[in-house]
């Protein structure tokens, strides 16, 4: 992906966010392009989830701007100035933005399938029969054939992440914010999320991934970003950064980890 | 290797034969259980059974009690008449509890402290003072309140009536029972919002619904299945504390049966009559209960089930009749 040519996919703009008397993010500036798999490692506590977080909306920025494919997230210019959107306008934005958690939140109510279908049939008002047959089509996708109607309850960890991947793919999404989304797993179950993310990036899907999983990052990301006490400390092709990287910091944390 | 597969040979080597194949032989024996009934438990069960046929027999040849009187009333138009009033209670009030439950509940969750030290006050009051002493101060409510009238403040515009024509028995059985009612179900649902996890409600937000919806289609059908146990217990409580009306002589069925044997004087024969008729109610309200219970914990395996009776609010020992 040759990143300058196009506009930016993702456009983060000088974000802070503070909780109490905490900075967490400290301006932080990123971009992420159509087809871009970008990777964000750095220390527990530095902000990564916080950031995806405050990319969709889950976290509320007290300064700086999110811009995705062309809009500004939770905000529209009005003149000069910037007027909070509407809840229904935020829930439209975030329904373009996938996200995977750690924890898999899956609906506890719901089977498999259900879960899938639950965002295609409440917001865009797609005929159940339709969103039904996407949600068998993604969970087949993911290797779940055979799970179809389970409830989140009777399935594993690994299993539970890979429906909640095709949850996100459902709302056929500009973009998936993972977060974090093997650090829950049992060491056996990280190869068969990790496979289905490896599937999806093969597509073309543009992903940003806070993880721990540098072997993956090495395999997979275009985009190496590493963060540190709530700013990005360096980021550069996935290669360049695990090979060669510039800051003391990053030395010290790839020391550590790999 | 060779090590370990010689000391693997040396555990399963057969000891002398004669042993091991008795063994054998044994192992196509039937297995004989230890005797589960003690002898003192088939005593009891003697004693219990000759009493239970000695009761029934003393009640039935009792003629005082009016067994043809049961029979005549059991069915009669009166009684059944006054089932249906006590249906009407039980029923109309579990609504306005049900539905002032959520609205206390959801009040109590907000982070406003007037509102919440409101709604602990209002279940302070509602759940501290008796039963029986709030119907009666409702169906009373005109010796201090002889008019009631509803108005816009600061306006001259309203609508009013004498407290007694608009205060019926019915009415202030309804507002008693169910104020009264709605304090437990506001302590119910409290607790049956907490154990759904917050992150569902983000899932919910990230594939693009409002918090609204998120909060109707992802968490509260949760809620329900936590809520559903101790309310039906509730209903079938506030089915048997709608009888505490017959002190105001509210259309219900213990009034009818007490109007009935105040004539004929088959006191016992009434109140049995009653008491087959709650019991008939209060079986067919477990029942449902049950299937109810079972629909909703259909997506929950094994020991989960057990987690949402741990996270219901503990009522026993709270005797919402009195």
């Amino acid at each position: 992906m040759n990143a300058t040519t196009a506009e930016p996919m993702v456009e983060v703009l000088d974000l802070h966010k503070s909780f109490g008397s905490t900075e967490v993010l400290k301006g932080v500036d990123l971009q992420v392009h159509a087809g871009e798999v970008m990777c964000i490692v750095g220390p527990s506590g530095s902000g990564k989830s916080t950031l995806l977080r405050t990319i969709n909306r889950l976290e509320v920025p007290d300064s700086g701007l999110v811009v995705v494919g062309g809009e500004i997230i939770g905000y529209e210019l009005h003149g000069i100035q910037l007027r909070e959107r509407r809840e229904a306008d935020v829930a439209r934005q975030r329904s373009r933005i996938g996200m995977v958690f750690q924890q898999f939140n899956l609906f506890g109510n719901r089977t498999a399938l259900e879960n899938v279908m639950l965002g295609p049939v409440r917001t865009r008002r797609a005929d159940r029969a339709t969103a039904r047959q996407e949600a068998r089509r993604l969970l087949i996708q993911v290797g779940l054939e055979h799970r179809l109607h389970a409830y989140p309850g009777s399935l594993s960890g690994g299993e539970q992440q890979r429906v909640s991947i095709a949850r996100a793919l459902a709302m056929k999404p500009d973009l998936i914010l993972f977060d974090e989304p093997t650090s829950a797993l049992d060491p056996e179950r990280v190869g068969e999320v990790l496979d289905v993310m490896r599937a999806l990036a093969a597509d073309g899907l543009t992903m940003l991934v806070v993880t721990h999983e540098l072997g993956f990052a090495r395999e997979v990301a275009d985009t190496l970003v590493f963060f540190d006490d709530g700013r990005v400390a360096e980021s550069g092709p996935c290669r360049d950064v695990l090979a060669r990287p510039r800051q003391a910091r990053t030395k010290d944390f790839l020391a550590r980890v790999l | 290797m060779l090590n370990d597969a010689g000391a693997a040979a040396a555990l399963t080597t057969p000891r002398p034969s004669g042993a091991r194949e008795q063994f054998r032989q044994l192992a196509r024996r039937p297995l004989q259980p230890r005797r589960r009934l003690h002898p003192g438990q088939w005593l009891a069960s003697v004693v219990v059974i000759g009493f239970a046929a000695w009761l029934i027999r003393t009640l039935a040849a009792n003629k005082l009690i009016g067994w043809s009187s049961v029979g005549h009333f059991l069915f009669s138009g009166a009684i059944l008449h006054g089932l249906l009033g006590t249906l009407e209670l039980t029923v109309v009030s579990m609504a306005l509890a049900i539905a002032l439950g959520f609205v206390l509940a959801a009040l109590g969750a907000c982070a406003n402290p007037v509102l919440v030290s409101f709604v602990r006050f209002y279940v302070w009051v509602f759940r501290g003072v008796p039963l029986i002493v709030q119907i009666l101060a409702w169906y009373n409510l005109a010796l201090v309140f002889p008019v009631l009238a509803l108005g816009v403040p600061f306006s001259t515009w309203h609508l009013q009536g004498p407290t007694n024509t608009l205060i019926t028995p019915f009415l202030a059985a309804i507002l008693a029972l169910g104020l009264h009612e709605a304090a437990y179900m506001a302590e119910i649902v409290r607790a049956g919002l907490v154990p759904v996890p917050h992150g569902q409600t983000e899932a919910a937000l990230s594939v693009g619904l409002t918090r609204r919806q998120a909060i109707r289609t992802v968490v509260l059908p949760q809620t329900l299945r936590v809520i559903v146990p101790p309310t039906s217990n509730q209903l079938v409580g506030l089915l048997k504390a709608s009888a505490l009306v017959s002190v105001i002589g509210g259309v219900e069925l213990l009034t009818t049966a007490q109007r009935i044997y105040s004539v004929n004087f088959q006191v016992m024969a009434l109140l049995i009559v009653a008491s087959v008729w709650y019991l008939i109610v209060v079986s067919l309200l477990t029942v449902g209960q049950h299937f109810l219970e079972r629909r909703l914990n259909r997506d929950r395996i094994g020991g989960d089930r057990s987690a949402s009776s741990e996270l219901a609010p503990d009522l026993s020992g709270i005797d919402p009749q009195l």
